[in-house]
């Protein structure tokens, strides 16, 4: 591979009116987004909640619609950064052309790249609020502490978005995208910690578990919903930064590549 | 002279084939410079390397006195590109995609807002400023995408084949903007497939094949060049048998294609007087103009 993709990233401003691009594109369908953002993690929530909620006395040390709202926050959040890097993202760089126009002006792929992080994280961070304003609501969380939820909505964003924009960088069409759900989203849905602990899970499954993104998330979450100190916090941020650093670098590699014909 | 583009022994390969093979150009201020060839010959890599879009495997080029692509970002600030495939925001009114575009060359919204009347105007799109863009016609959207080239008011415009796929009225709109640009003192390079644009257009004229030059000059020298003056076609069912006794007798150069015989000849009097005479022979003579340069240079056979 050619040394002029390995080229450490190039940041600038410059990213910040492609940003606001996406921002007025989303104000023109902001209603059907919110909407999107919400029903899906709430329906969840509220369906396992109350029938499997009523079986279970207590999960975690709190009731399991409690558990499961740290959770849901944290796979909402996944989910709006994989689908807003991956369809929306591809949509931008094959199928709309966006990037072609914008790398004509005076901003570098470079800019590109990181404004399409940076977007998927703010998409993230509304999906995440609105699903905390709903626990709110509904009085699952007490503590001002949850309040730390939203900046850790923004980390989980990033780190989401960058892990999929190297899908983006690879995909031929749309239906690459399948093969990231499956194998890789919907197994972290079901492993990290979501709806049960992952102290649940055979001791084999559980290292895995621990390698796993949303598994820190989780570990961060579900304390500082409770009104607690997350135990061993830098750790867990520092993994979720680890794998938004790498994770941009290597699709900035990919990008660079596929974009140099 | 003051050249503004500048490249020489440009060199580009992808996977062992030679896309550009050890291209000089040279193009000055203020003129209207065409690339012509057939698909496949380099030219949108050309344009792409010019542009800074990617690194040649040798050779430099300079725009606007600028090294490319080391410095292509400060270039690119006062370059625009009309691209061969549309690639406006769906999402936006015609307004917003001129808004929006400005703002990735560092500019103000105020100070964008203020061009943006002028631009409509000069892209006849002054009623359709809040329309949505899948609501235009390809015409329009062509405009619209040279007027959002336009959105900085560059000193030089690169157009990847603008008028491909729009009909004769949407083609003689944007040549005549063209030529008002190039009035105004812009350096337009251009690629094209289509003769009459070129020649029309541009004040001078490559064409290019196989990632190579092979000629260069106004539209005139081209012709004068490279084929005879005059060109006398010979159209019927028995044009085949009547190129194979007559026309090496009458013609300089001869071609036969299907049913035509496209005879290159210094003076055409003799064969016309010929031809006059053969009554289930129809034919037309015309002054030698670019297509037929064009043939010649890139022969006549289907490519891809």
């Amino acid at each position: 591979m050619s040394s002029q993709y390995l080229a450490l990233p190039r940041l600038s401003l410059r990213f910040f009116p492609i940003w606001r691009r996406h921002w007025l594109v989303w104000k023109k369908i902001a209603a059907p987004s919110i909407l999107g953002h919400l029903a899906d993690p709430v329906i969840y929530m509220l369906g396992l909640g109350y029938g499997l909620g009523s079986l279970l006395p207590e999960m975690g040390g709190m009731s399991y619609m409690a558990f499961l709202a740290a959770g849901t926050v944290c796979y909402s959040t996944m989910n709006s950064a994989s689908f807003e890097a991956l369809y929306s993202g591809f949509a931008r760089m094959h199928e709309q052309r966006t990037w072609e126009a914008i790398l004509n002006t005076p901003v570098s792929l470079d800019d590109v790249v990181l404004s399409e992080i940076l977007w998927a994280a703010t998409k993230s961070l509304m999906s995440g609020a609105a699903v905390l304003a709903v626990i709110w609501i509904l009085g699952l969380s007490h503590s001002l502490m949850s309040l730390w939820m939203i900046p850790l909505a923004l980390l989980i964003g990033l780190t989401f978005a960058a892990i999929g924009l190297i899908m983006t960088a690879l995909a031929p069409a749309y239906d690459f995208f399948m093969y990231y759900f499956t194998l890789v989203i919907t197994p972290m849905m079901l492993l990290c910690g979501v709806f049960f602990p992952v102290t649940q899970l055979p001791a084999s499954m559980q290292i895995v578990a621990g390698a796993l993104p949303l598994t820190h998330a989780i570990d961060l979450a579900r304390p500082l919903m409770s009104g607690a100190v997350p135990p061993q916090a830098l750790l867990h941020i520092g993994v979720l930064l680890a794998y938004t650093l790498v994770s941009f670098y290597v699709s900035l590699v990919l990008f660079r590549r596929r974009l140099s014909r | 002279m003051n050249a503004v583009i500048k490249a020489s022994g440009l060199q580009k390969s992808y996977g062992g084939n030679r896309v550009v093979d050890g291209l000089d150009l040279s193009i000055n201020r203020g003129e209207c410079f065409g690339l012509l060839g057939p698909n496949g010959a380099g030219k949108t890599t050309t344009l792409r390397m010019l542009l800074g879009l990617i690194a040649p495997d040798s050779g430099t080029a300079m725009l606007l006195d600028l090294p490319v692509p080391q410095a292509a970002r400060e270039a690119r600030i006062r370059v625009g590109v009309v691209p061969q495939m549309d690639n406006l925001d769906p999402d936006f009114t015609v307004a917003e995609n001129l808004l929006v575009y400005g703002r990735y060359f560092g500019m103000q919204d105020s100070e964008i807002e203020a061009r943006i009347p002028s631009l409509l105007e000069f892209a006849s799109l002054t009623s359709k400023r809040d329309a949505k863009v899948p609501t235009l016609s390809g015409g329009m959207k062509r405009r619209l995408t040279l007027a959002r080239a336009l959105v900085n008011d560059p000193d030089v415009i690169f157009l990847d084949e603008p008028t491909t796929g729009l009909d004769p009225q949407a083609r003689h709109l944007i040549w005549q903007r063209l030529r008002e640009l190039t009035q105004q003192g812009k350096t337009l390079l251009l690629t094209t497939h289509f003769m009459d644009e070129a020649e029309r257009l541009c004040h001078r004229l490559a064409v290019m094949d196989n990632g190579k030059l092979i000629s260069q000059g106004t539209p005139r020298e081209l012709i004068e060049q490279n084929i005879e003056p005059q060109v006398v076609e010979v159209f019927g069912e028995t044009s085949g048998q009547w190129a194979n006794e007559h026309a090496a007798n009458y013609a300089q150069r001869f071609e036969v294609s299907g049913e035509s015989v496209f005879c290159y000849v210094q003076d055409a009097q003799p064969l016309v007087k010929q031809l006059q005479a053969q009554t289930e022979l129809r034919y037309l003579h015309r002054p030698a103009n670019l297509e037929d340069v064009f043939l010649k240079l890139t022969g006549r056979e289907m490519r891809e």
